[in-house]
């Protein structure tokens, strides 16, 4: 399934002297993928679209901090 | 000419004195990946651009001076009553120094802005190419600092101008294909 959060697993070391992040993570949000917008995509109502910061469903890309896991975080 | 709206783009909500957050924050309004620099590049670069693609440049270089006057309120929020022991404790005693609480246009280390951050080639590939990477760097600055703060009103705000700079990327990207785009192809409808 798509996801918007792609992960690797570093080489962790024995003697990494700080405790280790196994998963790594970073964004790789909906703009890398369309290419020219395609005509009638989903949109937003204009109320919705001006608090998303955009008009378009699927160019809709919430970022949350993998520190803070908060109410609808996708994590 | 421009027209002032004297609103901001998206309210900005600060829910705590944390001048800390602010000494990141700063790096949006005069880092090399900044609004300041977003802002200030586009708009030097539309004069020598394809005509197709100059109003992207405008609209876009103006949008990022809304985002700068976001920033602006962040920082000042987040600093406004905060003593010179606050802001001491937060790693800005020599920006007391200099400044007393004004903003300053600086990155986070406190290196002022310089216009070395921007470049106009001249080549409209090359231009739009340094517009997508300040788009993508920005995107990922918003990232870095929603991972610091705690504030999740602020955090609200900030995740609104990340989505704007994943929106002006697509735009460049956009703007990339139709300027290589074959010329004299026959188009059927």
């Amino acid at each position: 399934m798509f996801t918007p959060n792609k992960t690797y697993y570093p080489y962790i070391s024995p003697f990494d002297p700080c405790k280790p992040i196994k998963v790594k993570t970073y964004s790789t949000p909906p703009n890398l993928y369309m290419g020219f917008q395609p005509p009638n995509l989903p949109q937003f109502s204009p109320m919705e679209a001006l608090r998303a910061g955009t008009l378009w469903k699927p160019f809709y890309d919430p970022y949350f901090s993998p520190y803070e896991k908060v109410k609808g975080g996708q994590s | 000419m421009w027209v002032y709206e004297k609103k901001l783009q998206y309210p900005v909500r600060v829910s705590t004195c944390n001048p800390m957050l602010a000494k990141f924050l700063i790096e949006q309004y005069g880092g090399a990946d900044g609004e300041l620099s977003a802002a200030l590049r586009y708009l030097n670069q539309r004069y020598t651009i394809p005509d197709k693609v100059i109003g992207l440049l405008t609209d876009i270089g103006t949008e990022e001076f809304a985002h700068l006057e976001m920033i602006a309120t962040m920082v000042f929020k987040l600093t406004k009553d905060a003593t010179p022991e606050q802001m001491k404790a937060a790693g800005l005693g020599a920006h007391y120094a200099n400044h007393d609480n004004a903003l300053y246009y600086e990155n986070a280390g406190g290196v002022p802005w310089t216009a070395t951050y921007i470049q106009a080639k001249g080549d409209p590939i090359a231009d739009l190419y340094e517009d997508i990477a300040a788009e993508e760097k920005a995107r990922a600055t918003y990232q870095w600092i929603i991972n610091m703060s705690d504030d999740t009103d602020l955090n609200d705000s900030l995740r609104f101008l990340r989505q704007r700079e994943i929106i002006h990327s697509q735009r460049f990207r956009e703007a990339v294909e139709i300027l290589k785009d074959e010329q004299g192809k026959k188009r059927i409808f």
